[in-house]
């Protein structure tokens, strides 16, 4: 009951929203799909909390059909197991508080109702995909998340990079469907249906299964386990389809925070986890999984050290941590990828919307070298910015800790060649995030002002509607860590999970990490450290020295700050020779051939006109000429032919 | 034998009615001092509707031997000629008025014109169909050139007259070959000759050509069509309207009578000339229309080809066959009518202009009559679900039941190429700069355009019973035959 109206609250926010847009006045419009969205987070909470404290029995409500052909059927449901309760109260919470936050942050926007007509829309799909018991109705909230994605990064339509932005992250998007579209048909042909419960029946007995192509042989589960990674790896922006992340952040920053990295990113890892009792029977898939998690993470922490807009810092560190994600999911880890995706929902959350009240602040300024000195002008901001920089930088008691350091165990413990390399990009990752966090926020905060004195004078910290959920997510960063630690990950966690996550047969690897030796426990944390040491000391203690580094090496900083040339690569490799082709086929194929026909029997009919209006001169002798002529033809026919 | 006299009686009551009706108005018209031309034409419509009410309750049969036949093919075709002929006399009134040419003398030789054609329609024998064809041409000749004072009108007339002349004498010729080789003139006698030696009887075939031709040239089919243009634009548009559909349909139902009855038995013969006729006709009819300026030329145009693909159902040789083709002219009737009324709508500062040009952003100044326009315009090119539509389909259909592949193919492809001038029409009315008004029609004129344009717009409410009229129709042509 709970369930199914904070999943449906938010729709009926948008339409009402929309509806009532021309008669109510603005503010009321917006206000009516926040109370919406309210009622929605309230009622996704209490089912996650009662599952949390009491474990309730997983059960799943059957709304009706959606398709249903021949053998083919699909349902509109709501399951109702941990991994969704807990997907619907991240989701629901972060989107009311997101919600609430945007009614400040937006409201010098004309189309105001429409942003939150879209919001809420997210949200609902959003919803839909955490809830589906089938892959077909995931793959309908999958779309519904990704168009609005494209909707709202393309808010500001009149901006061309934000339109270019939309189309980017819209396509990249479709590579990975495409994949994952695949996986479902595959599941389809495999399994007979796409019911979760049947496929997880059913997949055991499919492990030795094979598809031959080439002759080579193929094993099932891991054909189907790959491709469905591949619409995670798009939806999640893993490496290889991790270009569109960077700039979608031209969407307004609760947009950012909202869709870019609390929830719709990590539909990737939730379908992974999801998914996970098939995934666990396919290792080649979970070793692939751990390595491009491990690249994404290391790759991503790079980028983000030598960023300068504030936002691709955080979207780059997005990037990063659900590479974390993936590399739990990819060792088995199932549950520490869920438990560090709901403390990254809130963190990461919280780090884009105080990186949202600061460019409020400093009027749309959003370049770390322009800021600088803020810490007296932002109080609040400044306060729970710190919250959020330490939980994403792995310190305790902040929430991050909890779970990146279960991740990086984790990896240790698969003891496999995989593991090992996400333990140690992992590790590396760590020290770089610390790093850039720490220099984020010692560039936007201290030193001296580098913003124009105008803009200085303007700074000012944002209203209360806009720090209040700012405040909750700092609660939540602080908190979810060691509140969530014992059920996600620790003692209770197989009573928590129940069935929704598979045990497989890595199914003891989070016990196996009380067995690691000390070091690899402390090592993690003592990479973080250093990270922000090595943050102080560029950038407080001696700042001469990233200017230095940067001059001394220059290739490998613009290698970094090119982020590591994959735009330049896939415009030349893709981009380009796609517009070739398309101009092509535009000027030869369609231009001069497919038009050429129409056209060509087009001037044919009127030549033929022009032709037989000729005839029509007007003199009598003509037209009884004519008439004999026919009279003629049709006799000697009629003769002739007989 | 009274009984035989009463049946003659009650078959002919709707010729006499019609025939002393037209002299009496004649000499009323002649003695009065005051033209009452209103009163004359309300008097000829209110005559055919009795006509029509007699023809509906007169008897099937064959009377004076064999010469004069009545069954319901004759009263379906009656109805459509006597629609046509009132449907023109109506839309005249206003017009004559305004154009000075309203004159008692115009519904009287319209309602010889309707004696003829209803003579024409229940011919049973060549020597009435050459009766009834010569009187509604006479009559039809004057029409033409009924205002005398138009230059263009009197050459519309002579035009008519000296090619018409030529037609008859092609036709009279025919009648004679046949008459010669098979020995009778008489539908029944001939069906029964040419059923028997058909294959050595290459003269009568080669009549039967020339009184095919003769019939296609009143029809307005290519490659006789030459006339129809300048007749169309140079005639009075009521006469133009009448042109257009009453003696159509007679010519039509002759054909019909002629091939399917006397003429079936070498239905193989024919029924090539026939797909020659009908493929130049749907192929000339859509060319030609493209580059014409003059919306009544566009119409000439249009009904050659609506006449080719009338003739479609004929050429199937079926009983469906005939039943499309009826059923295609009673629609192509109202069609007709409604598009006529809106080109007499078309006066601007007491004159008549009939330029599509003219009817440039009609919508913004007059958006009924735009309406109704486009709504006939997009009925004539065919677009479901108006009625040009159904009537397309039904000979298509015939067609392809026939076998005639190719006949429907090409049917299909001319109403490509036709609809374009049709959508041509309605994009100067909606798209184009908006020319100044059209002066205000009578209330007449603007019943019989929404009248016309409902009926062609909800036809698909109401198929049954036309088509089923049409059915019956064609089922009793193919019986009696």
């Amino acid at each position: 009951m709970f369930t199914t109206l904070a999943v449906f609250a938010p729709l009926a926010g948008a339409f009402l929203t929309l509806l009532l847009r021309p008669f109510l006045s603005r503010n009321l419009a917006v206000g009516v799909s926040i109370i919406f969205i309210i009622i929605s987070a309230f009622c996704g909470v209490v089912p996650a909390v009662r599952h949390l404290i009491i474990g309730a029995p997983d059960q799943t409500i059957t709304l009706g059909s959606f398709i249903s052909v021949g053998h083919f059927a699909a349902n509109w449901a709501l399951q109702q197991d941990a991994l969704s309760l807990v997907m619907v109260a991240m989701v629901s919470v972060v989107s009311a508080l997101i919600h609430i936050y945007s009614f400040g942050y937006m409201s010098h926007d004309r189309t105001m109702p429409r942003f939150f007509v879209y919001m809420s829309l997210f949200t609902f799909a959003m919803l839909m995909l955490v809830t589906a018991d089938n892959l077909l109705q995931l793959f309908f909230g999958w779309e519904g998340v990704g168009l609005v994605s494209y909707l709202l990064i393309g808010y500001w339509y009149d901006k061309p990079a934000a339109n270019a932005a939309a189309i980017k992250a819209f396509v990249v998007n479709r590579v990975g469907d495409l994949g994952f579209a695949i996986g479902i048909a595959l599941i389809y042909l495999q399994f007979h249906s796409i019911q979760f419960d049947h496929i997880f029946a059913a997949s055991g007995a499919m492990v030795d299964a094979k598809y031959t192509l080439f002759g080579t042989q193929f094993p099932v589960l891991e054909v189907i386990a790959v491709l469905l990674f591949i619409g995670a790896m798009g939806k999640s922006a893993q490496i290889f389809l991790h270009t569109w992340l960077a700039d979608a952040m031209e969407g307004p920053t609760p947009i950012s925070a909202l869709i870019h990295a609390a929830t719709m990113v990590a539909a990737g890892v939730f379908l992974v986890v999801r998914m996970s009792p098939l995934i666990s029977l396919a290792p080649g898939a979970e070793d692939f999984i751990t390595i491009i998690g491990s690249a994404t993470a290391l790759f991503a922490a790079t980028v983000a050290c030598v960023q300068t807009d504030i936002k691709r810092i955080i979207a780059y560190s997005t990037c990063s941590q659900l590479g974390y994600m993936f590399i739990a999911a990819g060792v088995g880890a199932d549950p520490a990828a869920m438990f560090h995706l709901i403390n990254h929902a809130f963190f990461k959350a919280l780090l884009f919307l105080a990186a949202g009240s600061v460019i409020h602040a400093l009027s749309e300024e959003q370049d770390i070298r322009k800021m600088g000195g803020l810490w007296r002008k932002l109080p609040v901001t400044y306060v729970v910015m710190w919250v959020g920089a330490l939980a994403l930088a792995a310190i305790p008691p902040f929430s991050g800790y909890y779970s990146k350091d279960v991740i990086l165990e984790a990896a240790y413990a698969a003891n496999s060649q995989a593991g090992m390399f996400g333990w140690a990009c992992g590790n590396i990752a760590a020290l770089l995030t610390a790093f850039y966090v720490s220099r984020l926020i010692l560039m936007v905060f201290h030193g001296a002002p580098r913003a124009a004195p105008e803009i200085m004078e303007h700074a000012h910290e944002s209203p209360a509607v806009m720090t209040g959920p700012l405040v909750v997510l700092a609660l939540g960063a602080l908190s979810s860590g060691f509140l969530l630690d014992r059920p996600f990950v620790g003692a209770d966690m197989a009573n928590f999970w129940g069935s929704a996550i598979a045990a497989g047969p890595h199914g003891s690897i989070l016990l196996a990490i009380e067995q690691l030796p000390e070091w690899v426990a402390k090592l993690p944390l003592l990479m973080s450290l250093a990270g922000l040491g090595l943050g102080f000391l560029f950038y407080v203690t001696l700042p001469a020295i990233p200017v230095a580094l940067a001059a001394r090496f220059q290739s490998i900083y613009q290698f970094l700050l090119h982020k590591w040339y994959f735009d330049e690569v896939y415009d030349a490799l893709l981009v380009r020779p796609s517009w070739r082709l398309a101009k092509f086929l535009w000027h030869v194929g369609d231009d001069q051939m497919i038009d050429g026909i129409p056209n060509g029997v087009a001037h044919l009919t009127s030549d033929a006109s022009t032709q037989a209006i000729k005839m029509q001169t007007g003199s009598i002798a003509i037209y009884a000429f004519v008439m004999l002529i026919g009279l003629l033809a049709l006799v000697s026919i009629f003769l002739l032919v007989r | 034998m009274t009984s035989m006299a009463d049946i003659a009686l009650h078959a002919l009551m709707p010729d006499i009615l019609i025939a002393l009706a037209a002299m009496g108005l004649l000499l009323f018209g002649v003695l009065s001092k005051r033209d009452h031309a209103l009163a004359c034409t309300v008097t000829a419509v209110i005559v055919f509707v009795v006509a029509a009410r007699f023809i509906l309750a007169a008897p099937a049969g064959a009377i004076f031997g064999g010469l004069f036949l009545t069954d319901d093919f004759t009263r379906y075709a009656d109805m459509l000629v006597l629609l046509g002929c009132s449907g023109a006399l109506i839309l005249s009134v206003d017009f004559n008025r305004r154009e000075a040419i309203g004159r008692f003398e115009f519904p009287v030789l319209v309602m010889f014109s309707a004696l003829g054609m209803l003579v024409m329609v229940s011919a049973g024998n060549m020597m009435t169909l050459y009766l009834g064809l010569e009187l509604q041409s006479l009559a039809l000749y004057v029409v033409a050139a009924f205002a005398r004072d138009d230059l263009r009108s009197t050459e519309a007339g002579l035009k008519y007259f000296i090619l018409s002349a030529l037609a008859s004498g092609l036709l009279l010729y025919g009648i004679s070959l046949v008459y010669g080789f098979s020995g009778t003139t008489d539908f029944a006698g001939l069906a029964h000759a040419l059923a028997s030696s058909a294959r050595a009887n290459d003269g009568a075939l080669v009549g039967i050509v020339f009184v095919m031709v003769g019939l296609a040239f009143k029809l307005s089919a290519a490659p006789f069509h030459m006339w129809t243009p300048d007749v169309y634009e140079g005639a009075p548009t009521p006469v133009t309207s009448l042109f257009s559909t009453a003696p159509k349909m007679a010519a039509m139902a002759l054909l019909l009578r002629l091939l399917m009855g006397p003429f079936a038995p070498l239905l193989s013969q024919w029924q090539m000339l026939i797909e020659i006729i009908a493929i130049a006709s749907m192929l000339l009819g859509a060319l030609g229309a493209i580059g014409q300026l003059n919306i009544k030329r566009l119409m000439a145009y249009s009904s050659i080809s609506h006449m080719g693909y009338a003739l479609i159902g004929l050429a199937a040789g079926t009983e469906a066959g005939v039943s499309a083709t009826l059923v295609y002219m009673a629609i192509y009737t109202v069609m007709s009518l409604g598009v006529f009324g809106c080109i007499i709508a078309m006066r601007r500062g007491g004159k008549q202009v009939e330029l599509i040009s003219d009817l440039a952003g009609l919508d913004r100044r007059n958006r009924g009559l735009a309406l109704a326009m486009a709504a006939l315009m997009l009925a004539l090119a065919g677009i479901p679900p108006l009625s040009g539509f159904w009537g397309k389909l039904y000979v298509f259909y015939a067609a392809v039941q026939s076998g005639l592949y190719g006949l429907a193919v090409i049917g299909v492809l001319t109403s490509v190429v036709a609809a374009f001038y049709y959508l041509r029409v309605i994009k100067v009315m909606y798209f184009d700069e908006a020319a100044p008004s059209f002066d205000h029609h009578s209330k007449a004129v603007g019943l019989m355009i929404a009248g016309c344009a409902a009926l062609s717009a909800l036809f698909v409410f109401v198929p049954g019973p036309v088509s089923q009229a049409a059915s019956v129709a064609a089922h009793a042509l193919l019986g009696a035959g």
